[in-house]
Order: structure tokens, then sequence, then C-alpha cells
């Protein structure tokens, strides 16, 4: 049977090269590979994998295309439900999501989904020739505020029922964390500006340089005409580990560090105007694909030993698995059950080590993960020139402290219905990381799909 | 958009120029600042707004060259555009009727104060202006300065106009006449803004500073411009950039502004160079 056929291997960069460059590590699936991957699939009656995607792409119709060679075809399916595939098919931690539910994964290897879904996005971007028609204007207008993948996928879903939708961006560039936070070498951002140029085919306004909350406010769009409006602004707000030491020249959060390198291109300084610098020893705090990321980064400027420092063992880091290993691959040294203290640092106020306690893990806690507690007396030194903190991000507060009567939780996220995305505020929406907190490009889309719908219903009303 | 309609050098290192940014201009306030590109390449600098005109849809602002992403601006003229000009952003300053009220600008640091002079006396204040430069030809703005002040007292380190010395020894002959202070604006070099801060705190002068440390996006997304403030973190882009001088750590911001100094240089000695080839 074709499903004991083994599971295709993405085809990479060598792991040394790709160390020194930016350019994309996974390269794709070649047409054969991607014909014989979906020949794998079993074309489940109740297919599982369905249940397992925030967006509940049509998977085995879908990828049935791709072993038929219908690529196209398998494209205009996949889009009815995802925006973005191009963008989700290399991003989607598809290990927790479509693919942990796949029938075959369950005795051995699942088929690769996302794989599949990146092929098919990049070849209808090389071959399709469709073309968005215009309906009909509805005389509507909608602001969006947040270029990201909530924004966005929510801006294209109003716009396809013929609503004028603009878009509020506070950086110069539309795409949120898909261009400023995760680096070229996983997501090109010619692919990113390729779906939002395509947004703008279909009318979208992309406004940047829009400081919400500063520059104009919730209240005020919706004073100068806007029907409804739509937050998006994300998790925005860097935090750090408040120990001493913090401020020293050398400790970047994750957020300043992958800016300077992703949005200014600062790898390419001084062509590029904005500087980055980077020791030979560089320690990068957490776990998770922002902290994956800023290690491979670092090491990209020219790093010697990068070191994940991360407080709980291999087995509870949150980052997508492929990074993990890519990141090993390349290198990247994981200095597991270990937490910083103090950084240290020279006369000259620069970083010059971090003090650090080594964990062992006790009985799982409130998450369910054990617990990892301190080891006493197991204090050691590493040195390192560079920390790049990178523990997470919160809600930035300019939009949410700006607007009169919007209800937010404890953590400063907008509280927003789960299932029409309504926050307190009648016509006011909202979606993605700024109600969630730090999640993933594919639940953010779905919630700006959600809000889409209910904002289109709302706007029967008026 | 964002086009320079007008330019006026101010000394040799210091431009003047009227943006046209019409959405910005509506909503500035004294103390607010915009962060602009000047191209494609470019990095992302914050500049104070010195003046605003709602009606005509322009910022003003006052920039001096000190290293790459400036001087691209300085030479700038009249018809050029930056690519980008974000603001306002910041926290405006809080104008009040204070009473008696100091405005010290060292600098470049005079252009910043101006709209706070000017928002100050509006606002029904007693305004006295403490001007400080190298020399008298670095001295900027001084008649826009009088224009908002109701006496103004200048400092040169040189003694080549006004008093000999720095703006410390201003604030000290105002002292000296038995007038009483009731607050203090200084903004310049942050030296400068540290001797304010050490000789105002033994006198229990409210003493607020405009502290300028490197920024990426000013929105509160990267953390960069964080400084110590009474021993806590804050994010100048955001929480600032006007803070009690009494509370700053400007050891640790100075020390920060320094972590790329080397990496400027060479774009700069590269810019310097490429101009020498081209005769610029
Ligand atoms: C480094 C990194 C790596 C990641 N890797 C992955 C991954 O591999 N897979 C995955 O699924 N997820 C990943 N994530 C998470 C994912 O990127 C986010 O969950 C997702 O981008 C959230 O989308 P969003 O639209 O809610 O917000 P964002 O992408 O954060 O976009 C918000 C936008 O709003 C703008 N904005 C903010 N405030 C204002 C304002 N006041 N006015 C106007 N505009 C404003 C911001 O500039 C931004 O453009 C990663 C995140 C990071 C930081
Ligand atoms: C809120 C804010 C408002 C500002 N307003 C103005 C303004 O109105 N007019 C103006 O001319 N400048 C202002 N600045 C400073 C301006 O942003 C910098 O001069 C500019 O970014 C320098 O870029 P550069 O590439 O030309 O110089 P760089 O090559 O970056 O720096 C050259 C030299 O200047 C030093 N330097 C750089 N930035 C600063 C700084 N912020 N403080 C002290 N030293 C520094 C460097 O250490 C280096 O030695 C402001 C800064 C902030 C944060
Ligand atoms: S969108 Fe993500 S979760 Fe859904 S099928 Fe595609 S890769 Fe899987
Ligand atoms: S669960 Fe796996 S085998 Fe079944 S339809 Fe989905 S992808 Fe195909
Ligand atoms: S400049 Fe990025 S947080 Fe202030």
């Amino acid at each position: 049977m074709a499903s004991k056929a083994p599971r295709h291997e993405m085809p990479c960069q060598d792991a040394i090269a790709r160390g020194k460059n930016f350019s994309e590590v996974a390269l794709g699936y070649p047409t054969e590979f991607a014909i014989e991957e979906a020949k794998r699939c079993v074309q489940c009656k109740k297919p599982k994998c369905v249940e397992g995607c925030p967006v509940n792409v049509d998977i085995p119709q879908f990828i049935e295309k791709v072993a038929e060679g219908q690529f196209l075809e398998a494209a205009k399916i996949l889009k009815s439900k995802n925006t973005l595939p191009a963008i989700c098919g290399r991003v989607c931690p598809q290990e927790t999501q479509c693919e942990s539910k796949c029938l075959l994964g369950v005795k051995g290897e699942s088929v690769a989904i996302g794989r599949l879904e990146r092929f098919v996005a990049d070849y209808e971007m090389a071959n399709g020739t469709s073309k968005f028609v215009k309906p009909a204007p509805s005389g509507k207008k909608v602001a969006i505020i947040g270029a990201g993948p909530a924004g966005l996928t929510c801006a294209a879903e109003l716009a396809r029922e013929g609503h004028a939708v603009t878009v509020f961006e506070a950086l110069h560039v539309a795409g949120g964390v898909l261009m400023y936070g995760i680096p070229e070498f996983r997501l090109p951002k010619a692919i990113v500006q390729k779906e939002i140029n395509s947004l703008k085919d279909m009318g979208v306004e992309i406004l940047v340089n829009q400081v919400v909350g500063k520059v104009t406010s919730v209240q005020e769009l919706m004073d100068s005409g806007y029907d409804a409006v739509f937050i998006g602004t994300g998790a925005g707000l860097p935090y750090f580990m408040n120990i001493p030491g913090e401020n020293l020249n050398g400790v970047y959060s994750a957020n300043e560090f992958l800016t300077r390198s992703n949005l200014m291109k600062a790898y390419n300084f001084p062509a590029n105007a904005t500087p980055i610098k980077v020791g030979e020893q560089v320690a990068v705090l957490g776990g998770g694909n922002v902290a994956m990321d800023a290690a491979r980064t670092a090491l990209r400027l020219g790093a010697k030993d990068v070191y994940i420092v991360y407080r709980r063992s291999m087995t509870e880091l949150p980052a997508r698995a492929e990074e993990v290993h890519h990141a090993e691959e390349e290198g990247i040294q994981f200095k597991i059950l270990t937490n910083p203290v103090q950084i240290n640092g020279d006369e000259n106020g620069n970083v010059k080590s971090m003090t650090c306690l080594k964990y062992e893990l006790g009985e799982p806690d409130a998450s369910g993960r054990r617990k990892p507690i301190a080891i006493e007396g197991s204090e050691f030194e590493l040195p390192v020139q560079t920390v790049v903190v990178s523990i997470g991000q919160g809600p930035n507060p300019l939009v949410t402290t700006t607007t009169k009567g919007l209800a937010l939780n404890k953590h400063g996220n907008i509280v927003a219905d789960e299932n029409t995305m309504a926050t307190s505020i009648p016509g006011v929406y909202a979606g993605g990381d700024i109600v969630t907190g730090a999640a993933t490009v594919i639940l953010a889309m779905g919630a700006g799909k959600t809000a889409a719908a209910s904002i289109n219903e709302y706007l029967k009303t008026k | 958009m964002y086009s320079v309609v007008k330019r006026r050098q101010l000394s040799d290192s210091i431009v003047l120029l009227e943006v046209e940014a019409p959405a910005v201009a509506k909503k500035a306030k004294p103390g607010e600042f915009v962060i602009v590109r000047q191209n494609e390449e470019s990095e992302r600098i914050p500049l104070t707004i010195m003046d605003f005109s709602p009606e005509k849809g322009t910022i003003t602002i006052v920039i001096q060259e000190v290293g790459f992403s400036s001087a691209l601006i300085t030479r700038m003229q009249e018809g050029d555009a930056f690519i980008d000009f974000v603001g306002p952003l910041g926290q405006a300053t809080e104008i009040e009727n204070y009473g008696t009220v100091l405005c010290v600008g060292g600098g470049v640091g005079i252009a910043p104060v101006h709209p706070i002079a000017r928002g100050l006396k509006e606002a029904g204040n007693k305004v006295i202006s403490v001007l400080g430069a190298r020399c008298k030809d670095l001295l900027i703005l001084e008649e826009e300065m009088r224009a908002v002040s109701d006496e103004v007292v200048i400092t040169t380190d040189d003694g080549s106009y006004g008093m000999k010395g720095f703006v410390t020894h201003g604030i000290q002959s105002v002292l000296d006449k038995g007038v009483k202070i009731d607050a203090i604006w200084a903004i310049g070099p942050v030296i400068m803004m540290k001797s304010v801060a050490n000789f105002t705190r033994p006198l229990g002068i409210k003493t607020i500073v405009s502290m300028n440390p490197v920024m990426v996006d000013g929105t509160g997304m990267c953390g960069a411009c964080r400084l110590d403030v009474g021993g806590e973190t804050k994010f100048a882009c955001v929480d600032g950039p006007e803070f009690d001088a009494h509370k700053v750590d400007f050891d640790l911001a100075m020390k920060r502004s320094a972590f790329f100094r080397n990496e400027e240089a060479v774009a700069y000695n590269n810019f310097k160079c490429q101009c020498e080839k081209e005769g610029k």
C-alpha cells in the first residue's frame, strides 16, 4: 500500500553553508516528491487532519489534486480556507496541528501536509494566472489596525464582500511579525510582499507609518466614517527577565535583535544603514520559535558559539520541531535546565558574562509541564558578549489604553467573544495575538477570518 | 509625500527643515517627536518636533549632522522627500501654569525647547530661557526663543557671545537675581542635562529633561530605548522622552548611546569618502 512509503524529506541547504547566509534553509519539494508524498495520503473518509487545522483546510481534497498533478486546482481548494498558504506551509507548527492528527502518524510518519501546502502555494505564485474579480462595492468602510496575519486576513475577507478596507500599520512596511520577526532564511520577505501585493490588487488600501493611538484613535476612525474597526495589533511588547545587568550594552530584546536584522536588514550593514553587533559568544534566553530565530540569526551574523539557555528540558521546548532540528544541525548549543540570575558587564558597560543556575525537573505544574527547580550551589559563569532576551511578548498598550470602553483582561489583552471576535464596543472587533497573547500565524489568521464574517453580518444591520 | 517645503541653514552643521506631514501636524504637541527614514536603505531616526502647523500641514525639525544618517538629512534640499515620517510619538510635555519656569537649551537642544517654551508661555508662565552654545556661530534660534520668552540668558563656552561659561552658570545668574524658579526644562547633550540635574537636585527645583537614546521603532516594541529612571526600566519612546531629571541614570544612558559608535563611524567615514570623490 502506498502509505507504507516513507515520508519525503525536505531538501535543505547544507547545514554548514547556510550558517553563513540569510537565504531560505528549506528549499521546497521538487514536483516528483510532491506527487509521491501526496500519494501517501489514504484519503480518509473522516479526515482527522482537518480537525487539527485551525482554519479547517480541506486537506485530503487538495492533496488528491496534488497526487493527480492538478496543482492549480489544489491551490484553489487550499485558498478557499487559507488566504496565506505560502506562509502557513512554511511556519505552521504542523506537528502539533494538522499533521499531529494524521492517520498515518499513528503507526508511522504522517503525511507532510505543510510541505505539500507550501509546494502548492509556491507553484501557484509562479504559474497562477487567476485574477481577482472585484465584487460590487457595498458602500461600507472598515478600518483595520495592524497589518499582521490577523489584520491582513480580515482585510482580504472583507474586500471579497465588496467593503472598502483601509489598513493602518505603525511600521513602514506591512506584514507584522512576518516582516520584522521571522527571519528571511525561514520565510523570504519577497513571499510576504507578494501576498500583500495581491491584497492591494483586491483593492485593500494599506497605509503605513500610522501609529493608532497617536496619529488617530479607534474613536476618531469611527467618527470619520468607518462603519466597523478590527484591531489586530499583535503582541509587540518585549518582556525582560528583570535580573541585574539587563540594561548593559549587548543585551537586546529578541524584538530589537530581529527587527534590526529582518526589517532594517542590518545583516547588510553598511549598505543598509542600521547597525547590529554580536559577540563571539551569544546567549539566547528562551526556547520558543522566537529564541530559535534569534539564535540562528546570531550565528549568521558571525557569532562562534550560540547558546540557547532554557530552564526546562528538550522535550518542553515550545518551538516548532523543525526549527529545533535545524538549529541543532547548524551547531546551536542547547544549555537546557539552565537559567540566568545575573548579567555581568565590564567597565564600559558591555556584557562580558552571565551567571547561571542549573535546574532539575520536579512535579508537573499547573501547565502540566514538569516544574524546573534550581539546584542549590550549581552557580556557574558563562562567558558571553551578547544576550538576546526571548522570553515572550505582551500586548502593546498604545491602542488599548487610548480606546475608552474597551474591555481588557488582567494581562492587558483585549477581551473578545471567541465565536464572533466582538469586543465590548459595538462595531469594534479584535483578533490575533492582541487577544490570545503570543500564539501562531494560523490562529491569528483564523481570528481575522472569524472577525470578518461577524463584521460582514454586523454591516448588514447598519 | 513628506517633502521638504522649506530649508534653512542654522549653523555649519545644523539645518532646519519644514516638512509636509499633514496627519502628524494635526496632532503634534510640544515635547513629542517623529521617526524618519530618508530613503529605502536608511535607519529609522528620532527627531524632536520643533514646530507644527496644522493649517499648513507641516512639521518643522532641526537636525545636526553627527553621523551618516543625520548627514543625509542635513543635505536634503527643498523639494526632496523623506520616504517615511512617523509621528507624533512619545508623551507630550505637561504644560501647566507653574509660575516662573526656566527653559534651558544646549546646542541643537535649543530646537526642542522652543515649542515647550512657547507652550509654557501661552499657559501663563513667566518664561526665562537659558541658551548655551560652544561659541557664537553655533548658537541657533536666538530670535525665535526671544519671541517666546520673557527673558533670555545666553552662555557660550568661549565667551564669544553672552556670558562665558555653561548653562549651569546661566541658571546661577538667574538665581543670583533672587528669582524663584518653579520648574526647569533642560534639553541638550546628555552631559549637559546631567550637570543641570546635579545642579538643581540640592536646590529641590523640579527639573525635566528630554532623553535621546538609540531608538528603532519608537512604539514600545523593541526596548532599544530603555533607560533607568528611579531604579525602574523605562522605554523612552513611549514613557518619555521627558523624565524627572533627578531620577535618570545619565551615566547608563551615555554608555548605552555609545554602543554602536564604531559601526556608526564606519558608515559615516564611507559616506564622507564618497562625498569627497564626488566632489560634494
Ligand atoms: C520571531 C518570531 C517567530 C515566530 N515564529 C512562528 C512560527 O514559526 N509559526 C507560527 O505559527 N507563529 C510564529 N510566531 C508567532 C506569530 O508570528 C504571531 O502569532 C502572529 O504574527 C500574530 O499575528 P497578529 O496579526 O496578531 O500580530 P502581528 O504579526 O504582531 O502584527 C501586528 C501588527 O500591528 C501593528 N501595530 C501594532 N500596534 C499598532 C498601532 N498602535 N497602530 C498601528 N499598527 C500597529 C504592528 O506593527 C504589526 O505590524 C513567531 C513570532 C515571532 C515574534
Ligand atoms: C527622542 C529623540 C529626539 C531627538 N531629537 C533630535 C533633534 O531634534 N535634532 C537632532 O539633531 N537630533 C535629535 N536626536 C538625536 C538624533 O536622533 C541622532 O543624532 C541621530 O540618530 C544620529 O544618527 P547618525 O547616524 O547621524 O549618527 P550616529 O552615527 O548614530 O552617531 C554619531 C555620534 O553621535 C552620537 N549619538 C548618536 N545618537 C545620539 C544621541 N541620541 N544622543 C547623543 N549622542 C548620540 C553617537 O554616539 C556617535 O558618537 C533625537 C533623539 C531622540 C531619541
Ligand atoms: S494551515 Fe497550517 S495547520 Fe492548517 S493545514 Fe495548513 S499547515 Fe496544517
Ligand atoms: S489524516 Fe492523513 S491520511 Fe488521512 S486524509 Fe488526512 S492527511 Fe490524508
Ligand atoms: S524605540 Fe523601540 S521600544 Fe522604544
